[in-house]
């Protein structure tokens, strides 16, 4: 007989609960089974209601995210067998208002991604028929690091002055204008430095460290905002002491 | 149902969905469910000590500026129990903000020689490096005679 392991999963259904609630699960125990495997255990054979997001299994699509005995963690990367004889506790991502059971509203993050420009700013467009922009292996290196960004709100989780200021701008944000910053083929820098060089953008950030931490895709966003505030310190500096055309 | 603050509405299609969100409230004492975060309150909080220290250095500057009878009330004062206690405690403040920004410094500060990376090892020993070299000096200013 196959061993089990429990899950005990919160559960918030706004139809008939005002707050979560937690509900546990006694699911198969096998050695390559995720916690996510265990919720659509769940989900196949023992209760079909239980809502949860997931897509791709294999930690690239970023859905998946759920505190897992209390941390931030992709349910597709966490395997049962590494929390010993259980009980797991599966918990929607810390931070967000929760929808229903472990479905969390991240529409505020969607809202704040496209403010920053993740994408290549230019100034002079340069025509199809020109061919690419052309980049040296050492200048992707400069960025590749934030480029693995995935979106999956891990970093929000971790980090307790989103939790307690829902303005800030966030981690996986500004790591992903640090991305586009620091692409040689960009030139979207000054504009993208207007929009976060305010209280709710870099200066946010007390550098706790906890969203670094927490990504499961080693992007260091704790890394890419610090760096930002020595550039928008230095801008500061220069814009003060050196004429328009010498900044 | 009741409708709330925070409820929205949602589309997908000709459907329309009426969101009730819950949203968990932040405990007082959340900073105490995680060492970093513990560790982040207290670095927050020694901004209070380092205020202290620069108060304290300025009378202390101002007591030896006056000589005499002002800096020997001085000492007196800085003798009394409940400032050294306060010292001692704003001294291990000041250490703890001073060691966490020297670890800081290889995560804002990327420097590249020769296309290399320079190692975050070496930029913070370079800080601590710094560090030594400057109070070393201090320290020979302060106690020769």
């Amino acid at each position: 007989m196959t061993d089990t392991i429990a899950l005990q999963v919160t559960r918030y259904r706004p139809d008939r609960e005002t707050e979560p609630t937690v509900e546990e699960f006694a699911v198969p125990l096998h050695n390559d089974w995720a916690v996510l495997d265990g919720l659509n255990h769940i989900k196949d054979n023992m209760d079909g209601t239980l809502s949860y997001r997931w897509s791709c299994r294999m930690g690239i699509c970023g859905s998946c995210g759920m505190m897992v005995n209390g941390e931030p963690k992709l349910t597709c990367a966490s395997f049962l067998t590494d929390y010993g004889r259980g009980p797991v506790r599966v918990e929607p991502l810390a931070g967000f208002p929760v929808i229903r059971d472990l479905v969390v509203d991240i529409s505020d993050f969607l809202r704040k991604l496209p403010k920053v420009k993740p994408w290549i700013v230019r100034e002079d467009e340069e025509p199809v028929g020109a061919g690419e922009y052309l980049q040296t292996p050492a200048q992707m290196d400069a960025y590749r690091q934030f480029s693995m960004c995935i979106n999956c709100m891990l970093c929000y989780s971790a980090c307790p002055v989103y939790a307690l200021d829902p303005d800030f701008v966030g981690p996986a944000a500004i790591a992903l204008a640090q991305r586009y910053n620091l692409d040689s083929r960009d030139q979207g820098a000054e504009v993208r430095l207007d929009l976060l060089i305010h209280p709710e953008g870099i200066w946010g950030c007390t550098f706790v460290g906890e969203c670094t931490r927490a990504c499961p895709k080693g992007v260091d966003p704790a890394g890419a905002i610090q760096r930002y505030k020595l550039t928008a310190a230095l801008h500061s500096v220069k814009s003060l002491l050196l004429p328009r055309g010498a900044r | 149902m009741t409708t709330g603050p925070g409820d929205f509405t949602e589309r997908a299609g000709d459907q329309a969905y009426h969101v009730r969100p819950y949203r968990p409230p932040v405990n007082l004492l959340w900073w105490l469910r995680r060492r970093t975060y513990l560790f982040f309150v207290l670095r927050e909080l020694s901004c209070l000590a380092v205020a202290w220290a620069v108060l304290f250095l300025m009378l202390l500057v101002r007591a030896v500026s006056e000589g005499g009878d002002v800096y020997a009330h001085f000492v007196t004062w800085a003798r009394m129990p409940w400032i050294v206690v306060l010292n001692v405690v704003a001294f291990a403040f000041l250490m703890l903000h001073a060691i966490t920004w020297f670890n800081l410094t290889p995560a804002a500060t990327v420097v590249r020689l020769r296309g290399q990376r320079v190692p975050p090892a070496v930029i913070a020993g370079s800080a601590y490096a710094g560090w030594v070299v400057v109070s070393a000096l201090v320290a020979w200013i302060v106690l020769r005679q």
